[in-house]
């Protein structure tokens, strides 16, 4: 890739990185924290941001960083002390820069009235002094990149045939501040040897003896003559650096009497000897004369060495592509190792104990390996959470209430298609949670409670899984309304008794919109059954629960890693289906007086004093048509999302394992029943079935089913 | 390899034949990943008619569509001795079970025919034209509406 | 010998585009993201040059400067900081530290060489 294309990727996601710590760092501005480092942090990642936007050329975002920077350091300063207004102007500003950052890496055509309008609201909080950018800072600099061969050895340029048009006498007395900066006039001679034919003397008549002169101090200066074609300006820029440390005088006169010549000074070359008896040559400072204080950095450097080492943990950029090789490849071998087990154990003749041992250890190594890898693409779902904060921002300013959003488990890692995958859903949750969980300051007020409501995003491990919760303290779920609207749109029967966990979870059914009118917040009244889908479709379960002007709580749980499973593996009429193990509550032994026939193909299964519908795998998938008998097999008690019971009738358990998960949806489409399929141990595919949608499914009319399902070979 | 001028190799393109349901067929080598043998299929739940299941190719989940029924025409119980074309279909990847593959053909655009009228509606879906070659009547099969559709999720 | 150039900035971005550019002029480029790493750096390498950004956290250009020049080793090791065209006092404060240059961002290229041939010799 062309390196400068490569450099502003690297910019961009730079400043992904740099948007980020600005909004933690205006947050933490906002909630009153006073570390002078945070507006320290803050006005860096708007000046980095700037910095790297002026090389590209990106003049937009260079002028509006400028804004917004200059502002920011004014409050470093002191000069302003920002009050929440002005912080809620801060975080719109970061807000804005993080869509012109966008743009200008799109390139996108971009409408410049809402940054006027901040720049301006800026203006007033600077009090009119105004944050303009300056034309001088941003010059369009062609950015190509110069050979120059800078080696050691520099040959002097050639002295003109022609007599040089200027000749400049210059007059250049170091003090002993221009050495204390490290400037060399060595260096500076040797860059005007560049422009032209130089001539140097040297006085030393202010040169004491060695026992009185002070190492660092400058007693030389010299007289040089310089023929150029080069104008005063292009001398003067040379001694740029060394303005004020030196005397200098520099006269533009006649041609150069043709004088001593003196070589232009070599890199090596040192000024003429001055001292004869070998002393060090003092026309560079001695750094080694005198032994100085031990340098002060542990002062200066508030931490010790080993903190300053330990401080960054080592990290290594990798493709993900090189992940994803590697984490299918470690799938390949689970499958492998598993039908190596497989075959070996079944083997009659193999009943060796070392084989078996050997075997189990391979096992291990393998979820070992495995679990390592998986891990790899484990991620925080902190970026997750902290887009949720802009939503949060915008919908409450569109709907004019008062939102606080609170972060619990930042740090809880998931794999990161998970953490992708995750962010339409829950954007649509929080949206939810603001548009309609919330009510208004008025409401709130006369409900006495404070008119900031609070949002609750919360993560963690719990049981193998993750825990996500988004939950609101606003006016909960109003039962009575859900109910009329889902008998108005013919989701239940007018005559429907149901419970308040039922009523909850008619939000998840298709065709319910929450909305009263469909604001534009929460987008085209997209419902949270496409939510309740999407999480689904990661392999995990939503559930809710919701007090009467108290708030609500959607719980999600989800795969720690979506690639792996553990399950229990069933047969169904000679198809072998796997049960993921998280939806297991016990297995229970089948016997007939426990069934108990409520309908044509209906039976409940009585579960110590519990009855649970037993629902007939087989029927519900189309292998084998619904019986009227009770038919024989294994009862496997599940629980599903919303924390209901049911019974899952299958053929056979064969064994618990852990599968790999393959994508059924890739190559082919979303089966109702089915999450995912995986590889046995003997190469062939198995379904993983959908646990939740297997109860879900039982509500469907058995007429409704399709043709009957054709064996396979 | 023979030369070929640009003029030729732009109107010329190589298509894979075979035998479904009785029929020849052929489609693009364009849209061919592999061919390979017939091994059993996992069954889909409620797949329609069409659809023989999936298999394990390399560690992905490929579903198995047999052709001549696709076609509307009459299907086949696979046996060891059918063969599976692994075609690319859009973004998903899909086995074709087909009868037994023929040859490789290389066929001018021109030499394409229309679709003859009484061909049945079904295969007017996925039928793009014919080539007659050799006494031979060749079919030439689009695979865009092979795969049942993607759920269309209500965004 | 290819000659040393230590550049120190908490911008990716930055050190990238300061490496291309001097790799490009024939240098050798080694790179610290602050001060206290810049330091850290000087520890086991001595640089030809030092390029340094202002705004850095740890520990600033400032504190860089000051803590190298107070350090006999490194006295006599020409320091360039970057700094932005109008920010007069930031080059003088810089100045005052120690500094022996200045560079100004965005950088061309070119006088990004010249400043470092008026202070290397």
């Amino acid at each position: 890739m062309d390196p400068m294309a490569e450099i502003r990727l690297t910019f961009f996601q730079e400043c992904e990185e740099q948007l980020t710590a600005l909004e933690n760092g205006l947050l933490g501005m906002q909630e009153g924290s006073a570390d002078s480092e945070l507006v320290n942090a803050v006005f860096r990642a708007v000046h980095s941001i700037k910095g790297g936007a002026g090389a590209f050329k990106l003049n937009t975002l260079v002028s509006f960083a400028h804004v917004f920077e200059t502002a920011l350091d004014k409050v470093r300063s002191g000069s302003i002390v920002p009050d929440a207004d002005a912080m809620k102007l801060f975080l719109r500003a970061a807000d804005a820069l993080s869509d012109l950052v966008s743009a200008s890496r799109d390139g996108a055509v971009l409408d410049t009235a809402p940054y006027a309008a901040i720049e301006e609201e800026f203006d007033a909080l600077l009090g009119g002094a105004g944050g303009a950018a300056e034309d001088d800072d941003f010059q369009s600099l062609d950015f190509q990149p110069v050979t120059t061969a800078f080696s050691g050895e520099d040959a002097a340029p050639e002295a003109p045939t022609a007599p040089a048009r200027n000749s400049f006498l210059i007059r250049f007395r170091p003090l002993r501040e221009l050495f204390a900066k490290a400037n060399d006039p060595l260096a500076l001679f040797r860059e005007l040897t560049r422009l032209g034919r130089l001539q140097a003397q040297c006085d030393i008549k202010n040169l004491p003896f060695l026992d009185t002169m002070e190492p660092e101090d400058s007693y030389l200066s010299w007289e040089l003559r310089l023929e150029s074609d080069c104008d005063i300006a292009a001398v003067k820029e040379v001694f740029d650096f060394v303005d004020g440390d030196c005397d200098l005088s520099i006269e533009v006169g006649l041609p150069a009497q043709p004088a001593v010549m003196v070589a232009a000074p070599e890199a090596s070359g040192p000024p003429p000897r001055i001292v004869q008896d070998g002393q060090a040559d003092v026309a560079v400072p001695p750094p080694s004369v005198a032994p100085l204080p031990a340098p002060a950095e542990a002062e200066a450097a508030a931490q010790p060495k080993a903190s300053a080492r330990t401080a960054v943990q080592p990290t290594i950029r990798v493709d993900l592509d090189r992940v994803d090789r590697l984490i299918n490849l470690v799938g390949e071998l689970v499958i492998n190792q598993a039908m190596l087990t497989q075959r070996v154990l079944h083997s009659s003749h193999v009943r060796d104990r070392e084989v078996t041992s050997s075997l189990e250890e391979l096992e291990r190594l393998t979820r070992e390996i495995q679990e390592s890898v998986m891990a790899i693409r484990a991620q925080p779902v902190r970026p997750l959470f902290q887009r949720m904060s802009r939503i949060v921002r915008e919908v409450a300013d569109a709907t004019g209430k008062d939102v606080r959003l609170r972060t619990e488990g930042e740090a809880t890692e998931v794999d990161k298609t998970v953490v992708e995958l995750l962010a339409d859903p829950l954007t649509h949750m929080i949206r939810n949670a603001v548009d309609h969980g919330l009510e208004t300051p008025e409401q709130r007020i006369a409900a006495g409670k404070a008119p900031e409501g609070t949002v609750r995003l919360a993560a963690a491990h719990r049981s193998g899984r993750v825990i996500i919760e988004v939950s609101d303290d606003g006016a909960g779920i109003n039962r009575p309304r859900v109910l009329q609207k889902a008998i108005a749109n013919g989701l239940v029967p007018p005559d429907s008794q149901l419970n308040d966990s039922e009523i909850d979870n008619l939000l998840f059914l298709p065709g319910f919109s929450t909305a009263q009118s469909i604001s534009n917040i929460s987008g085209r009244g997209v419902g949270m059954d496409v939510v309740k889908r999407s999480i689904q479709a990661l392999g995990g379960r939503i559930s809710i629960a919701s007090s009467p002007g108290q708030g609500s709580t959607f719980t999600l749980s989800l795969p720690l890693t979506l690639a792996v499973l553990d399950g229990i593996v069933v047969t169904v009429d000679e198809q072998t289906f796997v049960i993921p193990l998280t939806a297991i509550v016990e297995t229970v032994k089948h016997e007939q007086s426990r069934i108990h026939h409520v309908g044509e193909h209906s039976f409940v299964l009585r579960v110590r004093d519990v009855l649970v519908p037993l629902i007939d795998v087989g029927a519900e998938l189309g292998v084998r048509p619904p019986a009227n008998q009770v038919r024989s097999g294994v009862a496997i008690l599940i629980e599903t999302a919303n924390g209901s019971r049911s019974a899952l009738l299958v053929d056979n358990i064969q064994d618990q394992r852990q599968v790999v998960i393959k994508s059924l949806e890739t190559n082919y489409k979303r089966v109702d029943g089915i999450a995912a399929a995986t590889i046995l141990g003997d190469g062939r595919v198995a379904m993983i079935l959908d646990v939740d949608a297997l109860v879900g499914l039982r509500h469907h009319d058995w007429s409704s089913t399709e043709i009957p399902f054709a064996k396979a070979s | 390899m023979i030369e070929k001028s640009p003029h030729d190799l732009a109107r010329e393109a190589e298509f894979v034949a075979f035998r479904a349901g009785g029929l020849e067929f052929c489609i693009n080598i364009m849209s061919v990943r592999e061919i390979r043998g017939w091994t059993p299929a996992t069954a889909i739940p409620r797949a329609p008619s069409y659809i023989r299941g999936v298999i394990n190719l390399r560690g992905v989940v490929l579903p198995i569509v047999d052709l001549g029924v696709r076609l509307g025409l009459p299907g086949t119980e696979p046996t060891a001795r059918h063969v599976i074309i692994v075609a690319q279909v859009g973004e998903r990847a899909a086995g074709l079970l087909v009868d037994s593959v023929s040859d490789i053909l290389s066929v001018e655009d021109t030499s394409i025919q229309a679709t003859p009228d009484v061909a049945s509606n079904l295969a007017r879906t996925f039928v793009r034209g014919v080539i007659a070659m050799d006494g031979r009547m060749i079919s030439v099969i689009t695979l865009d509406n092979v795969l049942p559709a993607m759920e269309l999720e209500a965004a | 010998m290819n000659a040393t150039i230590l550049t120190v900035d908490d911008s990716r971005t930055m050190r990238d585009m300061l490496r291309m550019a001097l790799t490009d002029a024939g240098f050798r480029v080694i790179q610290a993201e602050d001060g206290l790493h810049g330091l850290d750096v000087l520890r086991q390498e001595m640089p030809e040059v030092i390029i340094t950004d202002i705004n850095m956290p740890r520990m600033d250009g400032f504190g860089f400067i000051e803590a190298v020049r107070q350090d006999a080793k490194y006295r006599a090791v020409p320091i360039l900081v970057l700094t932005t065209e109008s920010d007069e006092e930031k080059k003088l404060r810089a100045r005052r530290a120690g500094a022996t240059g200045w560079i100004v961002k965005p950088f061309d290229p070119v006088k990004l060489v010249s400043a470092i041939r008026r202070v290397a010799a």
